[in-house]
């Protein structure tokens, strides 16, 4: 096997090392180092080839089955812890949504509900079709009776809103209303009105203007008062603004509402 | 001269080609690896020892390769396929780092 012309002679002791990597790299190859390149050749081959597919497909693809199974264990247990906390949260979820929209739906009730008893007790200014009665009265004929049939009219033909004004102020009407004479001039709630006087209501405009014009009624009162006038005006759109503080009731208090 | 030509040319056909690894040579391929590599170790420390043969040098490569493959096909027939893997890992990398070490001090006198 060994060619003594070509492979590598076993070296005189004390030959240099430089000289003997020279003559072995330009030595002419024999047929018994070909054969050690072809194993080195077929080496470097299989390096190459194991470190591409090692970096190529991960770490899972090299992993024995024993291993795999306890990654495989691992991962599904994590799955379904993860899978339990999915259908936690879901739930929780859906808990606040209805609970939100429940809230907002009662929300919303009771704002409704407080438009409405502010509309009545006369802490929120109202809006909508109705009419204006005017009274001209220069010579002060004009008395609490005729403003208080005035506001009954009204009531009864179903105003829903009600506000007076004269030279001394505007006044909102509303259930505890009272009327009075203070010498020749009207007070409502104590505040002391002037002529003209200027009543506006909200309703039904034909109603209300109806129930004032009907014979023997306000216009008609305050028309037979000498120098006096009545002008009833409906509108699609009146504003009562007037406004008044809402009294606490002193003695009344909720009774419990009665269970059938 | 060759046997730098035929490493390059290894390199490159491993590089060009992208072979893939049969399913059933991947438990054995790093371990040939290894021990060719100890061979290899071996064979370079022979040289510069002067006492390097072409037969000897092939002969240990194959065996080498062989024998290592072969224990790892007998550990995974019988279940401890991968601790006789790491265990001839091991002991391959102590003849390779003790042959690197003669290497060393043949070289570098140190």
């Amino acid at each position: 096997m060994t060619d003594p012309p070509t492979s590598d002679q076993p070296a005189v002791a004390g030959e240099s090392l430089h000289r003997r990597l020279t003559r072995a790299l330009f030595a002419r190859p024999g047929p018994a180092q070909l054969g050690v390149a072809a194993l080195c050749g077929l080496l470097a081959f299989a390096l190459v080839t194991q470190v591409r597919t090692t970096a190529g497909s991960g770490t899972l693809a090299s992993a024995r089955p024993d291993d795999l199974v306890s990654i495989l264990a691992d991962l599904s247990g994590r799955a379904d812890r993860l899978r339990s906390q999915v259908a936690d949260l879901q739930r929780s979820a859906a808990l606040l949504r209805n609970g939100s929209t429940r809230d907002s739906a009662a929300l919303a009730q009771a704002r409704a509900r407080a438009q409405t008893l502010g509309i009545l007790t006369g802490t929120l200014a109202a809006r909508g079709p109705g009419v204006v009665l005017t009274i001209e009265d220069p010579r002060l004929q004009i008395h609490s009776d005729v403003v208080l049939n005035a506001i009954e009219e009204l009531r009864d033909a179903g105003a829903e809103a009600m506000q007076i004004a004269g030279t001394g102020g505007a006044v909102r009407v509303i259930t505890s209303t009272s009327v009075g004479d203070l010498g020749s001039r009207v007070t409502v709630d104590g505040v002391a009105l002037t002529a003209p006087l200027r009543l506006v209501a909200i309703g039904d405009p034909r109603t209300l203007a109806t129930a004032l014009g009907i014979p023997g009624g306000v216009v008609d009162t305050v028309d037979a008062a000498a120098g006096a006038h009545a002008i009833v005006t409906t509108s699609p759109s009146v504003t009562v603004a007037a406004l008044r503080a809402l009294a606490k009731p002193r003695y009344a208090s909720p009774a419990p509402a009665p269970t059938p | 001269m060759i046997v730098l030509l035929a490493v390059a040319v290894g390199v490159s056909l491993g590089l060009v080609l992208q072979p893939t690894v049969p399913l059933d040579l991947q438990p054995y391929l790093p371990i040939a690896v290894v021990a060719a590599l100890d061979a290899l170790f071996g064979g370079v420390r022979a040289w510069l020892e002067a006492i390097f043969d072409d037969r000897v040098f092939v002969v240990s490569f194959v065996a080498n390769v062989l024998v290592a493959s072969l224990i790892v096909y007998v550990g995974d027939k019988l279940g401890v396929g991968g601790q006789l893997s790491t265990s001839i890992v091991v002991v391959l990398g102590i003849r390779i780092f003790s042959n690197a070490a003669a290497i060393r001090r043949r070289v570098f006198r140190a």
